[in-house]
């Protein structure tokens, strides 16, 4: 039980060996772009392939699945992407530790796609520090445009929470001026996002129009209480800022005590398992006419059978994952920003250096992004770092989501805020 | 076999000169790496404390990990307070938390504390959001990045100061708990494992030895969540989901519960087996716990150092009579399997 000597010995050899063993990599030639050969660029992320969030690992493996079929199409510039994407459990410790891997093991040119704000928010500084790109990421977050200043290296993709709120603001003054508004939220960065977006939407409006909001922790078993205090307040519109499982509770909630607001629910629960659920436990009534926004393309939606963006996503899934269900929107999504880095990487040049890809990540003017909604573009300039601004308003009906009205910028908006 | 034989710490003097020696021969990345695992291993030789000494199961040493992090990063944010002084300091209200836990552990045994433990590793994401106002909330608190302390610095990179600054202080919690587990509270705690009713009837006060156990165990926990909060410079409420403790155990059990060194070697398995694992497929990692775990169960019971110490064995020595591997006589007789129904029904308090 007490360290012997030999045991000790045997033990460190043993580790020795092995450590040895492990940093046997060549290193690269001392003036190269890092990640950059004639034939092929090097690309890192990391996403959650195991653990309760690994369901969002489909947005990694959708990238993935479009980068092979670009290669097989001549890659960018004459250069094959290959995607190092590994597996951060969703642990933001593990995500640190694989992007100095990546970074000085593997020598990637840029971090991209890298899933979830924790893990993000611990790997900025360091990337940043280094002058590596961190691009792309999938969070919903408005720190990464908002702090570009102090974190140049860093970029989103997906529209933030604060622009969302700020559709459905505008989207209301046209339909309901007068409306009476009730709000459910997640006491979080998440939820307070949005009701800071949902003031600045609404503007002068928002000290009268707002009449009552309620939050409540991941840790409440349930949100029926906070519904109940949202109704007393005579409120006639209803949004619901919430995470799935809340979600499904506040739909239900306000079902069974026979409340008729008009809902907004969050785009993060506008998947169809979200609403199906709801339907399931409170009846039809209690998701028709419910109102969200999209900006990837529902590849279940028959609107789009003849599409050709959605017939290219189902030719990609069919080649490059088959067996996955091609309905799951988090594949679509995964080639959307895929379909963004090879555009940047176009425009970045065969001369390709991080400083050129950041220049070509911070002046996007893509309007032909396939997967996206029809008239959604993804637009920067070096002062806006938000790529997607826009969402299609839709209402929830006889268990599909159709369109109201036409797509919506938020960008007017954040523009005033972030002055 | 004489020939062999080292000087008493000749063992850990050697260990020292391969450590120091290790980030200026390795690259940057592996030594940042390799510093996670000394911070692991002084996790894991107080899970080793607690549960290969003691017997008392902890599936929720990631909570202490959590709670030493949290303080590192609290008190440097709202005070100011360098890691040089609040790492001790996370060890001391670790410790001190431990000592709470270890009073309620002496009413529960076997499958009950693990429940009880593991419940705790659960809360504890949930507890850290609910205080937003102190913990940050989802959010975390990003933590500045090390570096080496003054004119160091010109001498040291970052993961350099780190790993050495790591496995520094791993060496002396290695040798306090060597010291210590040597003498009269090391036969304490295995008397209690092993015969709980034995050990008190010997004089052994259950109530001090179990909970010294576990606020020991969590300080040593509380130093290592100080030691990983640093190096990633940032703790956040998904840093520490139960996830965290069941790998703390695994290592644990796969290093070898029996040995101080297995908590090295586990610190080297948590640390480095879901990287490799990585290379197969990019979700091989909890597989390859899984088949690890068989593998180690099935072949070498009392973990890597176990075996290592058994082939050792049995290449130097004649083989001995059967018995486990146990070096110190202090325990009477070993009793075997028992030990757990009967402590059940003699719970003291």
């Amino acid at each position: 039980m007490i360290p012997g000597s030999k045991l000790g010995i045997l033990t460190l050899s043993t580790l020795f060996a092995l450590s040895l063993a492990g940093s046997a990599n060549a290193p690269l030639a001392a003036d190269s772009v890092p990640g950059v050969t004639d034939t092929e660029v090097l690309i890192g992320g990391t996403d959650p392939f195991s653990g309760p969030a690994s369901a969002y690992s489909a947005v990694g493996k959708g990238s993935q699945a479009y980068f092979s079929y670009i290669n097989d199409h001549g890659g960018v510039n004459g250069r094959k992407i290959t995607y190092k994407d590994l597996d951060d459990a969703y642990s933001p410790p593990q995500a640190v530790q694989l992007a100095h891997q990546l970074v000085e093991q593997d020598h990637v040119f840029a971090m991209f796609g890298t899933l979830g704000t924790p893990s993000n928010t611990a790997i900025r500084p360091y990337l940043n520090e280094n002058k590596v790109p961190q691009v792309f990421i999938a969070t919903g977050a408005s720190k990464w445009a908002k702090e570009y200043k102090q974190f140049p290296w860093t970029i989103g993709w997906m529209p933030d929470y604060q622009s969302e709120a700020i559709i459905y603001a505008t989207s209301l003054a046209k339909t309901a001026p007068n409306a009476k508004i009730a709000a459910l939220y997640q006491n979080d960065d998440f939820g307070n996002d949005y009701i800071t977006g949902l003031n600045t939407g609404l503007g002068a409006k928002a000290k009268t129009s707002i009449v009552k909001t309620a939050s409540y922790e991941v840790t409440d078993p349930d949100v029926s209480s906070q519904i109940s205090t949202l109704k007393a307040s005579g409120a006639d519109t209803l949004f619901i800022f919430a995470t799935p499982k809340f979600a499904v509770q506040a739909l239900v909630a306000v079902a069974q005590q026979s409340w008729h607001p008009q809902i907004y629910l969050t785009n993060v629960s506008s998947s169809q398992s979200v609403l199906r659920a709801a339907a399931a436990a409170g009846g039809p009534g209690a998701t028709n006419g419910v109102i969200s926004t999209l900006y990837v393309k529902d590849p279940s939606d028959p609107k789009y059978n003849s599409d050709a963006g959605i017939t290219l996503y189902k030719q990609i899934m069919a080649k490059y994952l088959p067996g996955e269900d091609t309905a799951n929107g988090f594949f679509t999504a995964g080639m959307g920003y895929g379909f963004t880095l090879v555009d940047a990487l176009k425009h970045a040049g065969r001369d390709l250096t991080r400083e050129k890809l950041m220049t070509a990540v911070t002046n996007l003017k893509e309007n032909d992004n396939p997967f996206l909604e029809n008239g959604i573009s993804v637009v920067t300039t070096p002062t806006n770092h938000f790529p997607i601004t826009q969402e299609q308003v839709v209402r929830y009906e006889s268990g599909k989501w159709t369109d109201i009205g036409t797509i919506v910028d938020a960008r007017p908006y954040i523009k005033e805020e972030t002055h | 076999m004489e020939a062999l034989r080292l000087p008493r710490y000749g063992g850990v003097a050697l260990a020292a000169v391969v450590i120091a020696i290790l980030p200026f021969v390795l690259p940057h990345y592996d030594t940042f790496e390799l510093a996670y695992c000394g911070a692991y291993a002084i996790a894991i030789l107080g899970l080793i404390i607690l549960t290969g000494l003691n017997g008392q199961i902890s599936l929720g040493h990631g909570a202490f990990l959590a709670a030493g992090g949290y303080t590192v990063a609290i008190l440097g944010q709202n005070f100011g307070v360098p890691y040089m002084i609040s790492i001790p300091i996370a060890g001391i209200v670790c410790g001190l938390l431990g000592i709470l836990i270890g009073m309620v552990a002496l009413r529960l045994e076997g499958v009950y504390l693990a429940l009880a433990t593991f419940a705790l590793a659960v809360a504890v994401p949930s507890i850290l959001k609910r205080f937003g106002s102190i913990t940050g909330g989802v959010q975390g608190i990003v933590l500045p990045t090390v570096t080496a302390p003054g004119p160091l610095q010109n001498v040291l990179s970052k993961d350099q100061w780190l790993y050495l600054l790591t496995w520094a202080i791993a060496g002396i919690l290695f040798l306090v708990a060597a010291r210590l587990l040597r003498g009269r509270i090391g036969r304490s705690l295995r008397a209690l494992r092993d015969h709980e009713t034995a050990a008190i009837s010997f004089g052994v006060n259950p109530t001090f030895y179990k909970s010294l156990a576990f606020g020991w165990s969590a300080a040593y926990a509380g130093v290592a969540g100080g030691l990983t909060a640093i190096a990633t410079a940032y703790v956040s409420p998904d840093s520490y989901t139960f996830a965290l403790s069941i790998t703390l155990l695994i290592g644990a059990v796969i290093g070898g519960l029996e040995s101080m060194w297995g908590a090295v070697l586990g610190g080297f398995v948590i640390e480095f087996l879901p990287l490799w694992a990585q290379k197969i497929n990019a979700a091989a990692p909890s597989v390859a716990y899984g088949v690890a775990l068989i593998v180690v169960m099935l072949v070498m019971p009392s973990g890597i150092a176990g075996a290592l110490a058994r082939g050792y064995r049995r290449l130097v020595r004649k083989p001995r009579a059967e018995g486990p591997a146990q070096t110190d006589a202090a325990v009477p007789a070993p009793l075997n399997q028992p030990s757990q129904a009967e402590g059940t029904t003699s719970t003291s308090l």
